[in-house]
């Protein structure tokens, strides 16, 4: 059965000049539309085995002589396809800079310090109610060089599949209030009305009392396009 | 009740110790990589290797790749293919460009079969860097199949003077057959990508 389509009122544009980097990297030729086959409305599936026992606590993968430094948070959230369905058994890979702003990675030359304890990096596979459940720190904001005075605001890359190479998804997510987020030309790449989708919910429920505070983020994935009592 | 899609962000130029952490030197395990077959996979054993090159021609250091391709019989790895599952090919690898000094990609795999009457063999890609904000697919045709590509029904939807930007060279080395294809994000020979 075929996947909706990908909504590009959802989507950023693949040139948005105000993000520099896109205008010497994204296609400036019209997409070729492509009837979907079993080459698209398949894709790899990850089991349960392909998750270590700390990969989804990033407060302890990284552990060398102690403790990450930063507050730590629970995220957790449901994966949904776009008519509202629940999807299981589904990686979610997450990665990100640690609560000082500087991430793990040699091309990073932001003077900010390095944690011993921290990687940034995590996965888990959501359950039969698609849900996923992180613990990590905090990432905090950092400077770039797109423009003068340039600051990401603080966020969470994602990686998902879905069942198929259709519902692949790459994003971030943000904390909300931050005050970066309307001047970042990354978050306002998303047309608008769809941009607010990035930004996660605090919950108090979520939180957990004397340890770390709660975010929500639900994703939603392309999915089949019509409900099987249709089909 | 629908749902608005959640948008896509770029993956960023700090990707690696979350997806390719193995590639690059990290303490992480990876969920995937360049091998896609195992050595012991049914098929013709292929290299698949090529560089991601932006508008000014510069090969892009900080790219990510993604492979997900049947086996050399036209299977997919996956429930949805009625045929059944082969436990023995996985079908699918990510790499980063930014481990090899040229900047390239590289896969290991086995050349895959037709998935279905029609389709020629293909490998569908999916690319990913700092400066895409959505990521793009496009497909890897081989050039040795001209008589499986004249008749693919998705090559020929594309406009003629563009189907060579999907074509891998074949290159028979002493060590075995790579097939090279380089990935234009722009210019007088940008790739076709699809809106899948």
């Amino acid at each position: 059965m075929p996947y909706t389509a990908r909504d590009w009122d959802s989507h950023p544009p693949l040139v948005s000049p105000d993000y520099k980097s896109t205008v010497a990297r994204g296609p400036t030729r019209p997409l070729v539309p492509l009837p979907q086959g079993l080459s698209e409305l398949t894709g790899p599936v990850f089991g349960h085995d392909s998750i270590g026992p700390l990969d989804h606590d990033l407060t302890r993968n990284g552990v060398r002589n102690g403790e990450p430094l930063g507050e730590r948070i629970v995220v957790t959230g449901r994966v949904l396809d776009d008519r509202g369905r629940p999807i299981p058994s589904t990686l979610v890979e997450i990665w990100q800079c640690n609560s000082a702003g500087r991430y793990n990675h040699a091309a990073d030359q932001h003077d900010a310090p390095l944690d011993p304890n921290f990687l940034g990096g995590g996965r888990c596979i959501t359950d039969d109610a698609g849900q996923y459940r992180f613990y990590t720190i905090k990432p905090a904001a950092y400077p770039w060089g797109n423009h003068h005075n340039a600051w990401r605001p603080a966020h969470i890359h994602l990686s998902l599949f879905g069942n198929s190479m259709a519902s692949r998804l790459v994003t971030q997510f943000y904390f909300p209030g931050d005050p970066l987020l309307p001047l970042d030309p990354i978050f306002n790449s998303v047309p608008a009305g769809a941009r607010e989708r990035l930004i996660a919910d605090f919950s108090i429920d979520v939180t957990e009392p004397g340890f770390a505070l709660g975010y929500v983020f639900d994703i939603v994935l392309r999915g089949p396009d019509a409900t099987p009592m249709e089909a | 009740m629908p749902k608005g899609q959640t948008p896509s962000q770029t993956v960023g130029p700090f990707f690696a110790y979350g997806l390719t952490p193995r590639q690059y030197g990290y303490p992480f395990a990876s969920i995937a990589g360049a091998e896609v077959a195992a050595p012991d996979a049914d098929g013709e054993h292929v290299r698949i290797e090529g560089r991601v090159l932006d508008g000014a021609g510069e090969p892009v250091p900080d790219a990510m790749i993604e492979i997900w391709q049947a086996d050399a019989s036209g299977r997919y790895a996956h429930p949805a293919d009625p045929r059944g599952s082969n436990a023995s090919f996985r079908g699918f690898g990510r790499v980063g460009t930014g481990t090899d000094a040229q900047c390239r990609y590289w896969f290991t795999t086995v050349k895959p079969g037709a998935v279905d009457g029609a389709q020629a063999p293909h490998i569908n890609v999916i690319v990913f860097m700092r400066g895409l904000l959505s990521h793009v697919y496009t497909r890897i045709y081989f050039e040795d199949e001209a008589e499986a590509n004249a008749r693919d029904p998705v090559l020929a939807t594309v406009p003629a003077e563009r189907r060579d930007t999907l074509l891998a060279r074949r290159i028979a080395l002493p060590g075995g057959t790579t097939y090279r294809f380089d990935i234009h994000m722009q210019g007088p020979m940008e790739t076709v990508f699809f809106d899948v």
